[in-house]
């Protein structure tokens, strides 16, 4: 039985379509379309009910050291507000989840989990707890409104005072207020556009989702629904858990080994992984050449063999034309290469491109 | 939601128009609507067999790909080159923009009407 967000009224009044996802019943989209909401993030100003993902306490006085030991970036040297992204990683090397850790102060750390792993994540938090530390899942107590596009400033500074915006990415302010209501305001996102996200009491949800649509009706914002939020990541080249990486994909073939930090002293997987050394297949983005939709689990052929497999594809509303990512050999992972996949029996070409495919201009 | 009454339908969302011996067919607003945006289609050729209750192509919208199923055993004669570029012109009108025109009918689905078909995709919308 899928649960509902706080939100869910809300979602259907405003003509969602409803859709189970990560056991949560959360639309996909909503009357104006994938394309629309999508476009609406690049251009003006969407927002999304991500209430779903999970949040995770950790404190005491053994917090950083127990982190750093969990998961495979550095925290140290962090300050109050500054949000980092890592993998954590098993003992093979293999990816549990992907996940965002805040300073939020001192021994006091604030931390985003998928949704379709937070159990799994508490779980192996707790069983690898090591020292004066206490974890707790809040995950049931926050709403999460992601508010995401180049207008989305515009539309939160009349909202609150303007010193409780954190300025630089990757930065929150804990003790923020939007309206009356009290939040953490986070300028993060997986849009590849500036933007923020937005904690609050779960019985605030609704208030603070009526407040943010009714102010940024000038700015053309509206509710986008999970189709939007995964074509502005693909199209932003991020990862998703469960498709570019999992527990048997570790995150130096996810390339995402600036988030490994190898001269650690000791971390959960830090041995398998300087074992593996350099690994012998890579994440690499695809520009569709051929007729057609290359979508996830297509296998990915070249010199007459098969050497990898697509692991999310789409039609990128916003580029225009269909786009992939896929894990290949390594010797395939060059730009310019084309490889031909495997969609329903017809072969379909593709390019290496660079990744990510969209990147925002410079402010 | 449109259903015209002139048309035929059937069960896996396809509508039915006939011109003389020709039926020309498209997919039902209902089955627009349920796909999303529509931003590829896979149609066969002029002189390529199609068989009753078989995919004769596919519909992609940006989250999911769906079969589009033959209601009748024939010939193509024409199809409907201008979706293969603007397939958004089924979301905009599913009735004006048909996929193909099939001839020499040796099979016809069971086709319902207008009336009996918007019942059914009512039933189906409640799932």
């Amino acid at each position: 039985m899928e649960k509902k967000t706080p939100l869910y009224e809300k979602h259907v009044a405003a003509g969602g379509k409803i859709v189970p996802f990560a056991g949560y019943l959360l639309p996909v989209q909503y009357s104006a379309g994938v394309i629309a909401e999508h476009k609406a993030v690049r251009e003006g100003c969407g927002m999304f009910d991500v209430s779903h993902m999970g949040e995770i306490i950790c404190t005491g006085k053994d917090a950083l050291a127990y982190l750093n030991w969990l998961l495979t970036n550095d925290f140290s040297g962090m300050y109050d507000g500054q949000a980092r992204y890592s993998p954590m990683c098993n003992e093979q090397g293999g990816v549990v989840d992907d996940l965002i850790v805040y300073k939020e102060k001192e021994d006091h750390y604030f931390i985003v989990v998928n949704a379709a792993n937070k159990e799994k994540d508490f779980a192996w938090m707790k069983a690898h707890r090591r020292g004066d530390v206490c974890l707790s899942d809040l995950s049931d107590n926050y709403v999460q409104i992601a508010l995401q596009g180049p207008l989305a400033e515009q539309i939160l500074r009349r909202l609150t005072d303007g010193s409780r915006i954190p300025t630089a990415s990757y930065s929150a302010v804990f003790d923020g207020r939007v309206g009356e209501i009290p939040c953490i305001i986070s300028r993060t996102g997986y849009t590849g556009e500036d933007g923020f996200e937005l904690y609050c009491d779960e019985k605030q949800g609704a208030a603070l989702w009526d407040l943010l649509l009714a102010e940024g009706k000038p700015e053309g914002l509206i509710p986008c629904g999970l189709g939007a939020r995964d074509t502005l990541r693909l199209e932003a080249g991020m990862p998703l858990y469960g498709h570019e990486m999992d527990d048997r994909v570790n995150p130096r073939e996810a390339g995402l080994f600036p988030f490994v930090k190898m001269e650690k002293e000791d971390f959960i997987g830090k041995a398998a992984l300087k074992e593996m050394g350099t690994p012998p297949r890579k994440r690499v983005g695809l520009k569709v050449t051929g007729r057609g939709i290359i979508r996830e689990h297509c296998g990915l052929y070249a010199d007459g063999r098969i050497i990898g497999y697509t692991t999310s594809g789409t039609h990128a509303p916003y580029l225009g034309y269909p786009i992939a990512m896929g894990l290949v050999e390594a010797e395939f992972a060059t730009l310019g290469r084309v490889l031909e996949a495997d969609v329903r029996g017809r072969r379909v070409a593709a390019e290496v491109v660079k990744l990510p495919f969209y990147k925002k201009a410079a402010k | 939601m449109q259903y015209p009454a002139e048309l035929k339908y059937v069960k896996s969302h396809e509508w039915i128009r006939m011109e003389g011996d020709t039926a020309v067919i498209g997919i039902s607003d209902y089955a627009q609507d349920a796909l999303g945006d529509l931003v590829f289609v896979n149609l066969p050729e002029a002189g390529d067999s199609v068989t009753l209750g078989e995919a004769f192509g596919d519909v992609e919208s940006v989250k999911a790909v769906s079969d589009v199923i033959s209601p009748v055993t024939g010939v193509v004669k024409e199809i409907n080159e201008d979706l293969l570029e603007n397939p958004q012109r089924i979301n905009e009108a599913p009735y004006e923009a048909w996929f193909i025109k099939v001839g020499e009918i040796t099979e016809e689905e069971e086709y319902l009407t207008a009336e009996a078909y918007e019942a059914f995709a009512a039933e189906e919308a409640e799932g």
